[in-house]
């Protein structure tokens, strides 16, 4: 087959029946305001991590919402905690701790 | 009488050598979990002249009680009453003992504190009656100071504190055998006046009073309490709040030999966590305590819950390391490197992915300054943009390392217990400024400042943005005029109780504007609310600490707020009307060609 350079992309739908909320019910009881986000992406505009490499805070939120954690622990790491985000988010999110709780769900087996 | 000893003294005896046997097993364990460098600081300043501060340090606070004077007249009189109060009367009395010829020639050591039951009669030596007043002016000295504390325990604002600390039952134990001492030596001496005359102005006073026969009968009984008193309290001490009276002193001389807080607890922790005297005076300052009421997180119950073993992690957590109750501790006691100790054990530390920095290339600035804005001015351009202004009308030759892109210099995540990762941070841009060759470090943050000097090795000189503007308009290399304006200074947590650095950025703001005094400044000075500590409040909280920072600063009505810390002014300009600027702003406005 020629190849063109370019493939179709992996199907992204995601199964919610299937999920497993668990870790997510378990960071929005620890950090409530984690609902009130509006995807509106502020946080990843203003990330100093993000200035260097991929990093996306928001779509890492959406994939935890998804619960779709696969590599996001590794993905946590990038992030310098610097609470940039934090100063700017409009909803008032407490960033850092969200940051932090995901890295501790997501490391504890 | 011709035999010093009688049964009723066996209850002090037995608790004065409980005591020490406990107290000096204790401090033998904690010292064996000294690290070896504490160790050998203490090896080297042992003998040398840090003595003298050290026992003049044990006088001034753990007996005259200086530091808390300073805070509160009326507590201060208190604690020194009783501390200096029974000290004396423990000395005065050990002198007139000894003074005293015995028949045998034996001055056992619980003749002193039972004096008056020995000794029947004045006058055996000269000046005898000269130090029975004392002593009674002592025991009174001594009364005021119990008096004080009760009326503290049932109304703790007539002296001074809206919240007193709410104790453990077994703290109040011990309390209510010390406050019997004292009462029970005074109806003891005037008993015993009451029958052989012996007393002083007061208890002879009081003894007359007290019929004969009342005092023929309930005079042993009154001895023998006075002894169960003194040795209840002795027995309970060690496990109390009042091992800090011993422990105090103990430890002011570490302290002065050169012994600091390390990364992890050692036994100089023990130490601190025991010379807590649990005074409260952390309570009510403590800016979650006064603005939202949380009132188990404060460092008396903190160092109480981890002394005892009963520490919860959201203790250590729930704190703004506003530093506020370090500079109100009348110990001063490192309570913000053992909350940073609680807080490194628990969180999952582990190893950051940080590779994307890699790629990050020094520059070469042999000779330049170097300007760190901090991630924070990224959000405060006009913070970075004023010092741009200023290096080049100064003729600086400035690199300005995060201008485009900025690594965070770590504190954010050491603070959180996060050390490998932020070590790893460290180490890059350890190796950026020292490759890059810069002469001097200025930063605008004072979060990165704290953390470049203390835990950086970088071998140039770092300073705040404060202390460089004041250097530049003292030596001349920018000329500024003076505005019209009123402005009020806030002295960031981290530039001021952190660093220390109060000075230069009230004398750079003396030099263009006219500096008015906020309610509370300096050490005092309340933080800002929207800070990188705390964790566990949420932006409703954040903003209350932050409007009740803004109403201390409003005290003389200015027209400006002054402050040296991006995060402080992006907090204030959402809560008040008045324009809120960084100095280097205010320097950049006033610079005069």
């Amino acid at each position: 087959m020629i190849n063109f350079g370019y493939s179709i992309a992996p199907t992204r739908v995601v199964n919610l029946d299937n999920c497993d909320f668990d870790k997510l019910q378990q960071l929005e009881r620890i950090v409530p305001s984690f609902k009130r986000c509006i995807n509106c992406g502020a946080c990843t505009a203003t990330c100093s991590a993000q200035q260097f490499t991929h990093f996306n805070i928001r779509k890492i939120k959406s994939l935890f919402q998804e619960a779709q954690y696969e590599k996001l622990a590794k993905e946590l790491d990038k992030c310098m905690l610097c609470g940039k985000c934090t100063l700017v988010c409009p909803r008032g999110l407490n960033l850092r701790p969200i940051i932090m709780n995901m890295r501790k769900i997501l490391n504890t087996k | 009488m011709d035999n010093y000893f009688h049964p009723f003294v066996i209850p002090f005896v037995l608790g004065a050598i409980f005591l020490f046997g406990i107290c000096i097993w204790k401090y033998v364990r904690w010292f064996k979990h000294f690290d070896r460098l504490q160790r050998a600081v203490i090896r080297k300043n042992i003998f040398s002249w840090k003595f003298i501060p050290a026992v003049w340090e044990v006088i001034r606070e753990g007996l005259l009680h200086i530091r808390i004077s300073r805070k509160n007249l009326i507590l201060g009189y208190m604690h020194r009453s009783i501390a200096f109060g029974w000290a004396l009367l423990i000395i005065v009395g050990f002198v007139e003992s000894r003074l005293t010829p015995t028949i045998d020639g034996s001055h056992p050591f619980w003749m002193a504190i039972f004096y008056r039951f020995f000794f029947h009669s004045h006058g055996t030596f000269a000046g005898a009656h000269v130090l029975t007043a004392i002593m009674d002016f002592l025991l009174l000295y001594v009364l005021s100071g119990i008096l004080l504390a009760v009326i503290k325990k049932c109304y703790s604002k007539a002296l001074g504190m809206k919240k007193a600390t709410k104790h453990v039952v077994f703290d109040r134990f011990a309390k209510a055998s010390l406050w019997c001492i004292f009462p029970f030596r005074l109806l003891s001496e005037s008993l015993t006046a009451c029958i052989y005359h012996n007393g002083g102005f007061f208890t002879q006073f009081i003894g007359n009073l007290i019929p004969t026969e009342f005092a023929l009968t309930f005079e042993m009984t009154s001895w023998t309490l006075y002894s169960f008193a003194l040795g209840t309290f002795f027995v309970s001490l060690p496990f109390s709040r009042y091992m800090h009276i011993f422990t105090e002193m103990v430890l002011i001389f570490f302290r002065e030999w050169g012994v600091r807080e390390k990364h992890e607890r050692t036994g100089y922790t023990m130490y601190e966590l025991s010379a807590c005297s649990r005074c409260g005076m952390c309570i009510d300052n403590c800016p979650l305590n006064k603005e939202l009421g949380i009132n188990n997180v404060q460092s008396v119950y903190f160092l109480r819950d981890l002394r005892y073993k009963k520490n919860k992690p959201e203790i250590a957590d729930n704190c703004l390391m506003c530093a506020r109750c370090a500079s109100d501790c009348p110990v001063n006691i490192d309570l913000m490197a053992i909350r940073q100790q609680e807080r490194n054990k628990r969180n999952f530390d582990t190893e950051g992915n940080y590779h994307y920095l890699d790629n990050v290339q020094p520059f070469n600035a042999i000779g330049r300054i170097g300007y760190f804005g901090g991630c924070m001015s990224h959000l405060t351009p006009g913070i970075t943009e004023s010092m741009k202004t200023i290096f080049e009308v100064a003729g600086q030759r400035y690199w300005f390392m995060d201008e485009d892109r900025s690594i965070c210099c770590g504190r954010p995540l050491l603070q959180q217990g996060y050390n490998q990762q932020a070590a790893e941070l460290r180490r890059k841009l350890t190796e950026l400024i020292k490759k890059s060759k810069v002469t001097m470090l200025v930063t605008s943050c004072p979060i990165c400042y704290q953390t470049f000097k203390k835990d950086y090795k970088l071998n140039i000189p770092v300073i705040h943005h404060t202390e460089y503007l004041n250097m530049l308009i003292k030596s001349g290399l920018i000329k500024v005029r003076m505005d019209d304006l009123k402005t009020v200074y806030h002295d960031p947590c981290e530039l001021g109780r952190g660093c220390g650095i109060y000075k230069e950025p009230r004398q750079v703001l003396q030099a263009t504007t006219h500096l008015v005094k906020a309610k509370q400044e300096g050490e005092d000075s309340l933080c800002c609310g929207i800070n990188l500590g705390d964790t566990l409040i949420d932006i409703n909280q954040q903003k209350k600490i932050r409007d009740a920072a803004v109403e201390n600063l409003m005290h003389r009505k200015p027209d400006l707020i002054a402050t040296a810390c991006p995060m402080c002014k992006k907090a204030f300009v959402h809560s008040t009307t008045l324009p809120v600027k960084d100095i280097a702003e205010i320097v950049r406005e006033n610079l005069r060609s």
